[in-house]
């Protein structure tokens, strides 16, 4: 039996993870998403993944993700995330409705489908200064802070006319007043493994964008929302973003389904590729009394 | 050793890249895919797209 692993991008990340399936002995199928030619119009066919016991999806790109992962699932096959929750922590608003029903805090957050309503919902629901997230989209970008009504005018405006059909739906979010940090709490499985601060000078917390990296320690009160965060979307490895309100405590931002961690892993001491190669592992039965099968 | 598609410095593949690494040109920055290892061979780095992240 071997493993899958979903690849294009090969960064500091997957590097790690491919060394720690080695530093196992595990067999791993390398594919590139780029170059699959993959049937959907049959489950039969594609030989190569006959012994594949379990799927590793690593793909950089989401549509990419969310649309291979499922295809290799209606084939039967094990995947890790699974589809589900690749839409799910892709898709903001679909977290945000995930997190509701399983009554995880988070900032106030408003959707509307046009220029206007969002303006109505700024000036008479969330207030000034608020932050507007496209729903799709990773690291940061395009995350805008609106002051007042003349930047949600100027900002709206422009995804309206320069957007694509993403921006269509507005997802608005209560600027949280965070001290100069947020955190980020690496869950596998039904375990926080680790976290990290966040700091930065600049409102956008992103490592992506500069920000450094500190251990947090796992107060029980983070681990009790990093881990009903995780199993809100799903569960499987995921990186759950949470801010510290003043007011309302700790607030979930966002749950990674593709986590980035190179830097995470001086800070917290936690060998983190490690502990994601034994779980994919251990989803297929191939880690049996700490050794592979 | 591989050269710069943009710039065209000699650029050493370490011995350990793999197909998809990512290498940064040292010549002009530019980021580097690693296509082939025997005999190692470099594209352009794709530009990130809207959906790329974690």
């Amino acid at each position: 039996m071997r493993i899958a692993f979903l690849a294009s991008r090969v960064r500091a990340e997957e590097k790690l993870l491919l060394e720690a399936y080695a530093a196992r002995g595990v067999d791993v199928l390398r594919v590139d998403p780029r170059r699959i030619d993959l049937r959907v119009d049959s489950l039969r066919g594609g030989a190569e993944w006959d012994d594949v016991a379990v799927v590793h999806d690593r793909s950089i790109s989401f549509a990419t993700s969310a649309h291979l992962v499922e295809a290799l699932e209606s084939r039967g096959m094990n995947c890790v995330n699974t589809s589900r929750v690749i839409r799910t922590c892709g898709d903001k608003m679909r977290t945000s409705l995930a997190l509701a029903r399983a009554a995880v805090p988070q900032p106030h957050t408003r959707v509307a489908f046009s220029p206007e309503q969002a303006l109505e919902i700024l000036e008479h629901e969330l207030g000034y200064p608020a932050v507007i997230k496209p729903t799709v989209g990773s690291w940061g970008r395009m995350v805008a802070r609106l002051n007042d009504r003349d930047a949600a005018e100027a900002v709206l405006e422009d995804r309206a006319v320069l957007g694509n059909w993403t921006h269509r739906t507005i997802y608005l979010q209560q600027l949280v007043d965070k001290p100069g940090r947020d955190i980020r709490a690496f869950v596998i499985g039904e375990q926080v493994i680790a976290a990290i601060h966040r700091h930065s000078e600049h409102w956008v917390t992103n490592t992506a964008r500069g920000a450094t990296t500190s251990n947090c320690s796992l107060s029980l009160d983070l681990v009790e929302i990093a881990s009903a965060a995780a199993k809100a979307v799903g569960g499987g490895i995921l990186a759950v973003d949470l801010v510290e309100d003043p007011q309302q405590g700790l607030l979930v931002l966002e749950v990674n389904h593709g986590m980035e961690f190179r830097n995470s892993i001086e800070a917290t001491g936690v060998d983190i590729a490690a502990e994601m190669a034994d779980f994919v592992l251990a989803q297929a039965g191939m880690l049996v009394g700490g050794g592979v099968r | 050793m591989s050269n710069c598609p943009t710039c065209e410095i000699a650029i050493a593949v370490p011995a350990d890249a793999v197909e998809g690494e990512i290498l940064a040109c040292t010549g002009c920055d530019a980021e580097l895919e690693v296509i082939q290892l025997d005999p190692p061979s470099l594209c352009l780095a794709p530009e990130m797209d809207e959906d790329w992240g974690e």
